[in-house]
């Protein structure tokens, strides 16, 4: 079991292989769909011009995402109306999603672990040689379980995006994970994919029995 | 006219919290099937930690409470637009609760609604009246995970090589699992529709789920492709989460409809291994959930 602590430095991203069980603590930040494209299209590719709160939640991000880690959820979040925020339910999303906005990212803001569920493809793998950084897989569905991880909510940005599109700093205390991509160009995701197509074409090819 | 807005409120609740022992069964089954020490071993063991807690502390198995599809089953009398109101204010209830996580966003403005409450297809209810004595109201809250691995496929498709028979629908079947890949929440349960038309067959393949896992289709020539598809599925060895390993699926149910004579769809529900599901029968003043 490798213990990370947030920040994580670039020599514990680089001890890090495929299969590692990690546990993290710190402070992450959550974000998902409506978040990634909104992080490129005004601050990395600059498509549009910033708005309302933009300005002032990019600074905060900045600070919290520089060596940080980013968590593809979508929580269950008691407390709405009193703004005594719990998390309840925080199991992971899936990535594949973001892979069109993560890569890019991760270079703007110095991400070292982004979280979530099912892998990433090509674009996210050479960014986490690049960062370096590494991609963490979270078990899908375990979200009553990782909410105990949780032990407080900081601050919510971004609200307006709706709850679970919203970006929620979160501080954690052993939270449990798993390396599925590495900093040295391993991805388990390639290797299943790449192993499974080979037993789908071997099943293919014959005939039902 | 009686209100069931309480009844169905205690139906969400179970659904979301409560896997159904048999799920849990079939995932324990898998567990000891995995190498001791893996990837996948190590995530049934997560999963298998997280069901009893959820359920112990009334919080939902997984974040993603998904779509809340309801089937009701009525006699005659009931008003299906008084129980249509009643399901969605138990629903916006179950919400306000923690019960369910705000899920129904607006395709245009981008705006969620906040309760679960969207426009007539959010929560997607189906009403059927039926010559039984009870009324049962069946719940399946299905995320966007697996729903988006979902897939639908006219026959014959040239690149598969699959042609219009149940040769064909077994490359479909097992083509959609590995593009699936972990994505969907592996291992997963296959919903699968053969014939109608695009909707009717998409609608049959969620229909085919509620079936109980351990059953056997009455029809042998079904019964002996869900066992193949069960059996081949797992030879991917895409595994739990899809880290790799011996469970890919936990079963597969195939729903034969008719179709016309130009078209033969086959559709693919994918569901997560969370298959959160419940079913309620309203029985005089006795309610019942199971």
């Amino acid at each position: 079991m490798h213990n990370l602590t947030i920040p994580i430095p670039d020599e514990a991203i680089r001890g890090l292989k495929v299969g590692d069980p990690v546990s993290l603590s710190g402070v992450m930040i959550t974000g998902r769909d409506t978040a990634h494209k909104w992080m490129v299209e005004t601050f990395v590719k600059e498509a549009r011009p910033p708005e309302g709160d933009d300005r002032e939640v990019y600074e905060a991000l900045k600070d919290l995402l520089a060596g940080g880690a980013i968590y593809h959820c979508g929580p269950v979040v008691a407390g709405l109306d009193t703004k005594e925020y719990r998390f309840v339910a925080a199991g992971p999303t899936t990535s594949t999603r973001e892979e069109p906005y993560q890569g890019d990212v991760m270079h703007h803001f110095n991400v070292k672990a982004v979280i979530g569920k099912g892998g990433m493809g090509p674009k996210t793998l050479a960014a986490c040689q690049e960062v370096p950084g590494v991609y963490l897989h979270a078990i899908g569905g375990a979200a009553s379980l990782i909410a105990q991880s949780v032990q407080r909510v900081l601050a919510v940005h971004k609200l307006a995006f709706g709850v679970p599109e919203a970006m929620w700093v979160i501080e954690v205390k052993d939270f449990p994970a798993v390396v599925t991509m590495d900093a040295h160009g391993a991805s388990l995701h390639a290797e299943v994919e790449a192993r499974s197509k080979t037993n789908l074409e071997r099943l293919l090819a014959a005939e039902v029995r | 006219m009686r209100d069931l807005t309480s009844s169905f409120l205690e139906l969400i609740r179970l659904a979301a919290t409560d896997l159904p022992a048999e799920v849990e069964h079939s995932l324990q089954t898998a567990q000891a099937r995995e190498a001791p020490g893996s990837a996948a071993a190590g995530a049934l063991e997560t999963i298998l930690e997280n069901v009893p807690l959820a359920r112990q502390n009334s919080t939902p198995v997984c974040q993603d409470t998904g779509t809340p599809i309801f089937y009701v089953k009525f006699p005659e009398g009931w008003s299906t637009r008084k129980l249509r109101d009643q399901i969605r204010q138990a629903t916006a209830q179950a919400t306000a609760l923690s019960y369910l996580r705000p899920n129904a966003v607006d395709s245009v403005s981008g705006k969620n609604s906040g309760n679960n409450l969207g426009d007539d297809y959010f929560p997607t209810i189906h009403f059927e009246e039926t010559e039984e004595q009870t009324l049962t109201a069946d719940l399946m809250l299905k995320g966007g995970g697996c729903e988006n691995v979902g897939a639908q496929v006219s026959l014959p498709n040239a690149q598969l090589g699959a042609g219009r028979d149940l040769g064909g629908v077994r490359k479909v079947v097992l083509d959609a699992v590995h593009k699936a890949q972990g994505k969907g929440c592996a291992p997963g349960i296959l919903g699968v529709a053969i014939g109608g038309d695009r909707g009717s067959s998409y609608y049959a393949s969620k229909e085919a789920l509620f079936r109980p896992l351990q059953d056997t289709n009455p029809d042998p020539k079904l019964a002996a492709l869900e066992e193949q598809l069960t059996d081949e599925a797992n030879q991917l060895a895409i595994g739990p989460m899809g880290f790799g390993g011996e469970t890919t699926v936990l079963g597969v149910k195939v729903k034969s409809m008719h179709r016309l004579p130009a078209s033969f769809f086959v559709s693919v529900s994918y569901m997560c291994w969370a298959y959160r599901h419940r079913s309620m029968v309203v029985d005089g003043a006795d309610v019942t959930y199971i």
